[in-house]
């Protein structure tokens, strides 16, 4: 009887714990959370810290949030883009992330008080250098390349890599992103939904190019030990992708969620990214970068339209896209 | 047997899951958006494309199911079997098979190229028929194989008895039967095409190939635009109930069939001319469905074994939401298996998933926490989904059932557990067993509409999949989907298997 009430109190005991271990929900893309992303290892480092429970909810971010409004369940939200960030901030779920940015290590400035980079790459085409004996060196080059030369590519409605390189092609040529996209046309294999399905193309040696980013060599080396997949860099510049995390305003895990943010600028965090989401991390400098990324040919321009900017492009370059390549 | 209440229940949840999301969408939204020109530009290809696919799927699986019913031949069951692999196939797999063979690099080019032919290119509207004919001319073959075999043999013999040839035999007996399993199937399939977007894209080469699914995609994911989302689900919601509705009037009456149910020998179909035709038929259909699997499963067999532990453990999540979804979906139909009901089936696969889906989040949100249901909500959607599958399989031989034995059975005062027990399942036996073997290599396959649902611990294959894609991963990904593959056939395998035991095949 006694152990017995013993064994019941210590149950109690157990239990009251286990519901006082604080919960930081954090939404997340449905890559970043799988056992092949970087979100175990966070999830991991983080809890070794702060003594909670970090749970990620995979799945898409925007239409989740902005379905939820202010019942969402998510305490901090990690993996947005800049093509959502418009519509996130405009939502009001979003707090400022209070962390000095003085530590970033991206090639443009950075002063969002909403949104704070943890990773970054640019977009670029990617060739196997034993299958394509003369790769464009620029983008005039591309354009003038054989229409032999098949490049595959992703569609800037269902994907934010394709919705990248048209704003690439925007921010390169302007006025005449119609015209390139016409002399692009006879090149473009095909367009896909998403990222995977042309990166399968290319691996398959069904197209001679695909659009990837120019650390997606850097897969291929450390993970394969191949150094045939090359990114072309060009001298006009490349497109800026980063990765972002918020807080949201209204968490009741506050303090919590200013851990995660510190966290996420964290040489640790940061260390974690380049093998882990096979891209680059926002603050660390390149001398610290690990093998195979220190020698990663990137670009010397980076181009990039803000928020604000893409927003009054995005949808005629789109337009110009899709009439350009529906000829 | 089909008591009333029961079928209005069936039906009711039928409704209440495809209507209930997008008004839920609509709701939301709060007010609908009328169409752009793009989404007209949209509409048109859509409609094109399905017409073509529908049309063409349905005219091949003609003489290939005619071939199938008449011959008996050594691998005649795999490759019914087999026939099942195309339609459960994840999207991405099937594009890269069919590339493999087709594309550029494919096997194709390679043998033109090897007797100096030009080149010939798969992208445009006839590479989008040509991949929804690989997806659904099986489907299309099963159906009216299903016909073939629900002909009595008695008839056959009576055919025989009288010296018909095979035109007669064609007039008298098996025209009847394609009229009235032809529309459905044609309307299966056409509304399955209806929602096509990676496929479409891909193989139409760009922006031309744009399905409405795909401007749908666009506004809920990019431009979180609910009422344009919306709109455009409910006009293909309408399209979908038009070609429906066409299927119907031109299906008319069911066989009304009375026989021994036996497959017997043709005796009209024995020349060397109509052998060879058959042979044809068959090798060609052959030829180009396993290639593509072939393929695929030469890429990734050798990986199987060293697949990492959390795919093993995805497998069996998908295992356990394919076998809960079979028997849900079977209890689901079996009331279903009308005019009516079928019509209502068809609304499951015109519902775009990604609004399906947003919907069910939305409803589902006002009760409980949504992630914790991924895997139920998973299984109830496969069931909804392979809903107008499973009707259209079972709906010709329960109407014949029932014409040939309802006076039997109120003659001997069967209760309707009686009719179930004696009547029913002995009978349905073959049809019931097809239903299940699809419905349940249906569920294992890329059906999901968990993008707002996944659960982290509870991925699925296909789920796990694209993971491995996305992580660089194309040789993992492989054969983690030929383990996708050879678990889904093996479950067709044995369901479909378990229905033909006294068949004859």
């Amino acid at each position: 009887m006694k152990k017995a009430l013993t064994f019941a109190a210590g149950m109690m005991i157990a239990s009251t714990a286990g519901a006082q271990t604080p919960v930081l929900t954090v939404y997340a893309p449905d890559y970043f959370t799988s056992e092949w992303g970087p979100g175990p290892s966070i999830e991991a480092g983080f809890e070794a810290l702060c003594g909670c429970d970090l749970q990620y909810k995979p799945g898409d971010l925007l239409p989740r949030i902005m379905l939820e409004g202010d019942k969402t369940r998510a305490d901090v939200v990690i993996g947005l883009n800049t093509d959502v960030t418009a519509k996130a901030r405009e939502s009001g779920l979003f707090g400022p992330h209070g962390q000095d940015l003085s530590p970033l290590t991206l090639p443009i400035e950075w002063a969002d008080e909403t949104f704070l980079p943890f990773n970054y790459s640019q977009t670029a085409f990617v060739y196997d250098k034993t299958r394509v004996d003369t790769a464009p060196d620029s983008f005039e080059a591309l354009l003038a390349a054989p229409d032999d030369l098949k490049i595959v590519i992703q569609d800037p409605r269902s994907s934010i890599s394709g919705l990248a390189l048209v704003l690439w092609v925007k921010a390169i040529y302007g006025d005449k992103a119609e015209s390139v996209w016409e002399q692009l046309a006879p090149k473009i294999l095909t367009v896909t939904k998403g990222w995977s399905e042309s990166y399968g193309l290319f691996t398959d040696g069904e197209a001679d190019m695909v659009l990837s980013y120019t650390t997606s060599p850097a897969y291929h080396i450390i993970a394969e030990g191949d150094d045939t997949k090359v990114a072309a860099i060009f001298p006009e510049g490349h497109y800026f992708m980063v990765e972002l995390v918020g807080k949201i305003a209204a968490t009741d895990q506050p303090e919590l969620a200013d851990q995660f943010m510190e966290y996420v600028l964290s040489e640790e965090f940061q260390r974690m990214i380049p093998t882990g989401n096979w891209s680059l991390p926002a603050a660390l400098p390149r001398s610290e970068w690990p093998e195979g990324f220190d020698t990663l040919p990137l670009p010397q321009k980076t181009l990039f339209f803000d928020e604000a900017e893409a927003a009054t492009v995005q949808k005629e370059a789109v337009e110009e896209w899709r009439r350009a390549l529906s000829r | 047997m089909a008591t009333r209440p029961v079928a209005l229940i069936a039906g009711a949840l039928v409704a209440g899951l495809t209507l209930g999301p997008v008004a839920a969408v609509a709701w939301r939204a709060g007010v609908l958006t009328g169409l752009e020109p793009a989404d007209w530009a949209a509409l048109r290809f859509t409609l094109v494309q399905a017409l073509l696919s529908a049309a063409l799927s349905v005219a091949f699986a003609i003489p290939v199911a005619r071939a199938l019913a008449r011959r008996a031949f050594p691998g005649r069951g795999v490759l019914i079997a087999l026939l099942g692999a195309p339609f459960i196939l994840p999207v991405i797999v099937a594009i890269l098979g069919l590339l493999a063979v087709f594309g550029r690099a494919g096997v194709l080019n390679r043998v033109l190229e090897a007797f100096g032919l030009p080149e010939v290119s798969i992208y445009g509207l006839h590479g989008v028929v040509l991949a929804h004919v690989f997806f659904n001319l099986p489907l299309a073959t099963r159906l009216i194989l299903q016909g073939w075999l629900a002909i009595p043999g008695e008839r056959f013999r009576l055919a025989a008895t009288l010296a018909f040839t095979s035109r007669d035999v064609f007039r008298v007996l098996e025209r009847p039967m394609l009229a009235s399993i032809l529309p459905g199937a044609f309307a299966v399939i056409f509304v399955i095409c209806l929602s096509s977007f990676a496929v479409a894209l891909t193989l139409g080469g760009g922006p031309r190939a744009t399905t409405l699914e795909l401007a749908i995609y666009q506004a809920v994911r990019f431009d979180f635009d609910l009422a344009h989302a919306a709109s455009l689900a409910l006009v293909q919601l309408g399209l979908a109930l038009v070609a429906g509705l066409v299927a119907l009037r031109l299906s008319g009456a069911g066989l009304g069939a009375e026989g021994m149910d036996r497959v017997v020998p043709r005796w009209d179909a024995g020349g060397t001319g109509l052998r060879l035709l058959d042979t044809l038929w068959l090798a060609l259909v052959a030829l180009f469905l396993l290639t593509p699997l072939g393929l695929v499963a030469a890429r990734g067999a050798l990986g199987v074994f060293s697949l990492p532990g959390p795919v093993w453990t995805a497998a069996a999540h998908s295992l356990a939401v394919a076998l809960g979804s079979t028997a849900l979906c079977i209890f689901w139909a079996i009331p279903l298996a009308t005019r009516r009901g079928e019509l209502l089936g068809l609304a499951g696969i015109a519902l775009s998933p990604l609004v399906l889906g947003t919907g069910l989040f939305l409803i589902l949100r006002a009760f409980v926490n949504p992630f914790s249901l991924a895997l139920p909500v998973t299984g109830v959607v496969n069931a909804l989904l392979s809903l107008p599958f499973v009707l259209r399989i079972l709906r010709p031989e329960a109407e014949a059932l029932q014409q040939d034995f309802s006076r039997l059975g109120g003659a001997l005062g069967l209760s309707p557990y009686a009719w179930l027990r004696w009547v029913y399942l002995p009978r349905m036996r073959r049809p019931l067993g097809f239903s299940a073997g699809l419905c349940a290599a249906l569920s294992m396959g890329d059906l999901g509409v968990i993008a707002l649902f996944a659960d982290p611990d509870r991925a699925t294959l296909p789920l796990q999949i694209y993971r491995l894609m996305g992580a660089y991963r194309m040789d993992q990904a492989s054969a983690a989907a030929v383990l996708l593959l050879a678990l889904s056939l093996g479950l067709f395998w044995i369901f479909d298997r378990g229905g033909r035991a006294n068949a004859g095949s």
